[in-house]
C-alpha cells in the first residue's frame, strides 16, 4: 500500500499507509493526524485540508481544478506554489512516499 | 472535576469535543451519543455514499485514536434521557454525569408523514437509514420520492443515476420553494426532467399502497416503494423538560447559552440570533454546526465572541455543484451573472441595495467570493453584481 509523510508545523512527522482511490486529506483524519481539519470531509468547501506538497511530488499531481483553485484563495495560512487542499489529491500508485506539509493553522 | 458533557454526537457535538481540545480545554468532556456509530458525516448519505462511489470507510468524522488520543470519552448508544439542572447533573440508561457546562448538539429527526400506509416509506438521517435505502434502490425499478427539496432531490438524483425510474412528488408549486427563488427552482426542475426523473408539483399525497403513491385528486403513481424528504423537527425534548427556553429549536443568545447561562446549544437543534437573517434562525447545514460547535467553545473557554459566521451550504445533483452563501430570506431585489443557458450562474439577493447572499450554479469564484465580500461586509451593488467584467475579488472592504 502506497504512503504519505504527513509533517506537522513542528516537524513531527508520521508515516502512513494510504490506501489507492482514498485522498491524503482522509489518510490523515482516520489516522488521527491534527494538522489536517477536513471539516467539510472533502467536498472542496472549507479548506480546513490545507498542505504544502513536497516539491518533489508536485509535478505528479493532476493540475489544481476551478474548484480548488478558489478555496486555496480562502486558506488560513498562506498560501504558496506548491499549497493542495489534501482532500483533492487522490491517492495513486505513483504517489507511493508523497511528501506534505501541515500549515501551523487551518482556521 | 466534572468537565463538559456534550449530548449528542452528531458533527456539531464532535467538533465542540475538538474545539475545546483546541482550545486548550483540559478538563473532562464527555460526548454522548444515541446512535451506534462514533460521529460521521451525513452529506455523503445522499450523495457519493448513496451511489455506492464511496464506501462507509469514508463516512467517520475522526479515527478511533483521535478520541483517545484528546481523552474525549466518546460514549455511543447511550441516550440522555434527563437533565437535573440544580444538581447539574444528566441522566442516561446507564447512569448519570456531572457537569460544569453542558453542550446540547441534539440535532434533529425527519418529519414523518401522516396518511394512510405511511409505514411503508422510509426516511434518511442516518447510516443505517442510507444503507436500507441503498438496499432498496438496488431491488426496485420504480421509486417514488416525495418532497422535492434538497435532500429528497439528491436521493432522486442518485437513484435515477442507478437506472431507476423516478418519480418526485413536490406539495408546492416549485421545488426547494423554502430555499431558493423561482429561478433556481425552474432550473433544478429542468435539470431533473432533461435527466428523465418525473416530477409532479402542486401534489399531496393522500395514500400509500404496496405499489403506488395515490394523489389527492385520484392520479395514482406507480412506486415499488417510496422515501419521504419532508423536513426535519429540531429535538427539543430534552431541553424543554428541563424547563429551558424552547421555540423554532432550542433558543440560544449570541454566544449560543440557552436561557441556563451552563448550557449551550449548538447545531440543527439551535434557535440562534443570526446577523444574516432578518432576526433568528435555525441552520441545517455542516457550516452552523462547525462555526457554532467553535463558538461555544469559546465561551466555555471564558472568551465569549458572538456566532457571526457566513452561513454556507452545499448539494450536488446530477454533477451540477450548487453553493450558497449567506441567507436570501426578506430580499427584495435579485441580479444574475452569467447565463443559466451556459449552466454557469449565480444569482445575488439584494435588501435595500444591501448584499444578502449569493446561489451559485457552477460557479466557484463567484461563491468564495461571496463569501469574502459577506465576511467583510464590503459592499457591493447590484450593478456590479450583474457586471461580469467587475472582478468581485478584487472589491476593498468599506469601498
Ligand atoms: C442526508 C443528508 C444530507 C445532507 N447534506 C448536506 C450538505 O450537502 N451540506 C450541508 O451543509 N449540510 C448537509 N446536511 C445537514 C448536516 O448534515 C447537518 O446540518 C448536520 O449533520 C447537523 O449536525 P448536528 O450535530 O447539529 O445534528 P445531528 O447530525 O442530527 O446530530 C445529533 C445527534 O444527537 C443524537 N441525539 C439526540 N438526542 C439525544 C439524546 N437525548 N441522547 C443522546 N444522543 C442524542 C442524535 O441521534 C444524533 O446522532 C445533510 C443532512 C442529511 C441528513
Ligand atoms: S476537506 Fe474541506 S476543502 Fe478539503
Amino acid at each position: 500500500m502506497p504512503n504519505v509523510t504527513y509533517i506537522a508545523h513542528t516537524g513531527e512527522s508520521q508515516t502512513i499507509d494510504v490506501p489507492i482511490g482514498m485522498v491524503v486529506m482522509e489518510g490523515a483524519v482516520r489516522n488521527g493526524i491534527d494538522g489536517i481539519v477536513a471539516e467539510c470531509g472533502g467536498a472542496c468547501m472549507c479548506a480546513t485540508c490545507h498542505v504544502y506538497v513536497d516539491e518533489a511530488w508536485l509535478s505528479l499531481l493532476d493540475p489544481i481544478g476551478e474548484e480548488q483553485e478558489e478555496m486555496l484563495g480562502t486558506t488560513a495560512a498562506e498560501r504558496k506554489p506548491n499549497s493542495r487542499l489534501s482532500c483533492q489529491i487522490p491517492m495513486r500508485a505513483d504517489l507511493d512516499g508523497l511528501i506534505v506539509r501541515m500549515p501551523d493553522r487551518q482556521t | 472535576m466534572p468537565g463538559v458533557v456534550i449530548v449528542g454526537a452528531g458533527q456539531a457535538g464532535l467538533e465542540a469535543a475538538a474545539a475545546l481540545r483546541t482550545q486548550g480545554y483540559a478538563a473532562p468532556i464527555a460526548l454522548i451519543g444515541d446512535e451506534p456509530h462514533a460521529p460521521y458525516q451525513r452529506p455523503p448519505l445522499s450523495k457519493e455514499y448513496l451511489l455506492g462511489k464511496q464506501s462507509a470507510d469514508h463516512l467517520p468524522l475522526r479515527a478511533p485514536v483521535y478520541y483517545e488520543k484528546h481523552s474525549i470519552a466518546l460514549r455511543m448508544g447511550e441516550t440522555v434521557t434527563a437533565l437535573d439542572r440544580p444538581a447539574r447533573l444528566v441522566h442516561t440508561g446507564k447512569g448519570e454525569i456531572h457537569y460544569d457546562k453542558l453542550v446540547l448538539a441534539t440535532g434533529a429527526h425527519n418529519r414523518l408523514l401522516a396518511v394512510p400506509g405511511a409505514e411503508r416509506v422510509l426516511y434518511l438521517r442516518t447510516r443505517d437509514e442510507a444503507d436500507a435505502i441503498k438496499g432498496r434502490i438496488a431491488r426496485s425499478s420504480h421509486i417514488a420520492v416525495i418532497g422535492g427539496g434538497f435532500i429528497g432531490l439528491e436521493i432522486a438524483a442518485a437513484a435515477r443515476i442507478m437506472g431507476k425510474q423516478v418519480t418526485v412528488i413536490e406539495a408546492l408549486p416549485r421545488l426547494m420553494a423554502r430555499a431558493v427563488p423561482p429561478l433556481l427552482s425552474d432550473f433544478f426542475l429542468d435539470a431533473h426532467r432533461r435527466e428523465g426523473t418525473e416530477v409532479i408539483l402542486d401534489a399531496t399525497v393522500q395514500e400509500i399502497t404496496k405499489n403506488s403513491v395515490v394523489l389527492t385528486g385520484g392520479r395514482s403513481v406507480t412506486a415499488d416503494w417510496v422515501v419521504a424528504g419532508v423536513g426535519v423537527i429540531p429535538n427539543v425534548d430534552l431541553a424543554y423538560s428541563a424547563g429551558l427556553s424552547v421555540g423554532n429549536g432550542i433558543v440560544v443568545d449570541e454566544f449560543l447559552r440557552t436561557s441556563d447561562p451552563d448550557i449551550y446549544a449548538v447545531g440543527d437543534c439551535a434557535d440562534h440570533p443570526n446577523p444574516f437573517a432578518s432576526g433568528r434562525a435555525r441552520l441545517e447545514s455542516v457550516q452552523n454546526a462547525v462555526d457554532q460547535a467553535k463558538c461555544a467553545a469559546r465561551g466555555i473557554m471564558g472568551s465569549p465572541a458572538p456566532y457571526r459566521d457566513v452561513p454556507w451550504f452545499w448539494t450536488d445533483q446530477f454533477g451540477i455543484r450548487f453553493q450558497m452563501a449567506g441567507l436570501s430570506g426578506g430580499h427584495d431585489q435579485t441580479v444574475l451573472r452569467g447565463k443559466i443557458e451556459d449552466r454557469k450562474f449565480s444569482v445575488f439577493f439584494f435588501k435595500q441595495g444591501r448584499l444578502l447572499a449569493v446561489d451559485s450554479v457552477n460557479r466557484f469564484g463567484d461563491h468564495v467570493a461571496a463569501r469574502k465580500l459577506l465576511t467583510a461586509g464590503t459592499r457591493l451593488t447590484p450593478q456590479q453584481a450583474g457586471d461580469e467584467t467587475v472582478d468581485l475579488k478584487t472589491l476593498r472592504a468599506g469601498g
